[in-house]
């Protein structure tokens, strides 16, 4: 009995400090310094830090359909899953030369990188991070994202198309183009129904638009000729396109050259409203339940978070959160926005109802904010 | 003679002001790092706009590479800087470019 009493004593002692949750975690880039900050949304606090991820300027991540690992996607090609419970490296491949981004599959088996040299996609087994095949474009590949059916769906920035591979069978995927879909596609983002893949086009006014239930159809241009023939503002920093854009019925998208963010009707595809803005919108992110839009801004005006109110169609508020401010994210229910600022060294945390700076988490040249609940989001 | 003297101090005066101050220096470093890194990579070597390593830079024209700096490029989404940087400041750039960028 009492052996007993001991070995539970001790099993005891061994499993309290690693049981929790994952679900108001998150992973802060600290991107000069090749690192990534774990963050706690409850309490607001980084918990760790995970390094030797190489460069990590213009990171993105993705998550396990656990929660538990991230898939963090660098610069210099480097794939790497961290496990953001133990706050380390489980596995880490250098994939390309240069990649851009990455997918993870609805089953959650796999990962998908976005290369710009050599251009083209590589697809990875989630669990052990072996290359099954790949897909090469000729092109670099910008705006990848997840689709129902185990798809990927990305652009081709010189190519000027939308393409989609169907990865149901990883190591033979196969794929479908769709040419001509605009001049220059920058980004692009799959609704967070999975439905409908929208590319934004730097090289013309407007965005191409697939709806993911009829490939066959080919895309079509929404928004067509929104900048009205005027001469473009400089775009000093490109913007980003994810399914953080729907708010309601709406898509709030950045202008290109523009200091507007743009409404499209998704029930109609139309222009609802055209906003005016403080300098050229980078991230549109609507706050979930889509009441209102926070966005952040290319240089010079990247200092500045405007919010948008969805029913009023303007700006309500207008925030100073620090200099440089590179990316936004919301808890999961939209009660904070946590917004780094990389000159300042900070990520700063607001409470979305009064606007009041609830937190400053000390960070070095923090950029992108990727909590855990993009985990069951698709196109995530 | 005169003349000639007066000319060269002067272009030497020219010459040195050229070269931006060191803390301006330390800034411009920054800024090329940061904010042309976001589309060329942090580390510069490349990304959506072409790689700006000494390698890609060599046999390149420098008055070219200025003009690109101020006045952006046409058919690409290549910015003109000339908001945020002198001409002094474009060449020198340039030249930190073509040498390798102090860290």
């Amino acid at each position: 009995m009492k052996r007993l009493f001991v070995f539970v004593l001790l099993l005891a002692g061994c499993a309290t400090p690693t049981l929790r949750g994952t679900g108001d975690l998150g992973v802060v880039i600290e991107r000069a310094a090749g690192r990534v900050m774990l963050v706690e949304t409850t309490k607001r606090t980084a918990i760790g830090r995970v390094a030797g991820l190489g460069d990590l300027s213009h990171a993105s991540i993705v998550f396990s359909r656990d929660a538990r690992y991230a898939y963090v996607f660098g610069r210099d090609g480097g794939l790497t899953k961290v496990d953001i419970l133990a706050a380390r490296i489980e596995r880490r491949v250098i994939q390309s030369g240069n990649a851009i981004g990455g997918a993870i599959s609805q089953d959650g088996r796999l990962v998908v990188a976005a290369n710009y040299t050599p251009g083209g996609i590589r697809i990875f087994d989630a669990g052990t991070l072996e290359l099954l095949s790949e897909v090469p474009t000729g092109s670099k590949v910008v705006g990848i994202a997840d689709a129902p059916g185990n798809r990927f769906v990305f652009s081709l920035f010189e190519a000027g198309e939308i393409w989609i591979v169907d990865a149901s069978d990883p190591r033979k995927p196969s794929t479908t183009r769709l040419p001509g879909i605009g001049k220059q596609p920058y980004d692009g983002f799959v609704t967070p129904d999975g439905r409908h893949y929208i590319a934004g086009l730097y090289g013309e006014d407007g965005l191409a638009l697939v709806d993911l239930w009829h490939p066959e159809r080919g895309a079509r241009r929404v928004l067509a000729g929104y900048g009205r023939g005027e001469e473009p503002l400089p775009v000093f920093k490109m913007p980003h396109l994810r399914g953080w854009a729907a708010a309601g019925r709406y898509l709030f998208l950045p202008a290109i050259g523009r200091h507007e963010v743009l409404v499209l009707d998704r029930v109609d595809w139309t222009e609802a409203a055209r906003i005016p803005v403080r300098g050229q919108p980078v991230f549109a992110v609507a706050q979930p339940g889509g009441r209102r839009v926070w966005v952040n801004f290319a240089l010079p005006h990247n200092d500045a978070v405007q919010v948008i109110d969805v029913d009023a169609m303007k700006v309500v508020k207008d925030l100073r959160p620090g200099r440089a401010v590179l990316h936004l994210e919301f808890t999961p229910r939209g009660e904070q926005a946590w917004i780094s600022s990389r000159d300042d060294n900070a990520v700063a945390v607001y409470d979305t109802a009064s606007y009041a700076e609830l937190a400053r988490l000390p960070a070095e040249n923090p950029s992108g904010i990727f909590l855990t609940s993009r985990s069951a989001m698709t196109g995530f | 003679m005169h003349r000639l003297a007066g000319c060269l101090a002067l272009l030497s005066a020219a010459a040195a002001a050229a070269e931006p101050a060191p803390a301006r220096r330390a800034e411009l470093v920054e800024l090329v790092r940061q904010d042309c890194g976001s589309c060329h990579g942090l580390t510069l070597k490349g990304g959506l706009g072409p790689s700006l390593e000494p390698a890609a830079m060599a046999g390149k024209d420098a008055e070219q590479l200025e003009f690109v700096i101020l006045h952006g490029r046409r058919g690409t989404p290549m910015p003109p800087w000339r908001g945020f940087l002198t001409e002094d400041e474009a060449r020198w750039i340039v030249e930190q470019l073509k040498r390798g960028l102090p860290k």
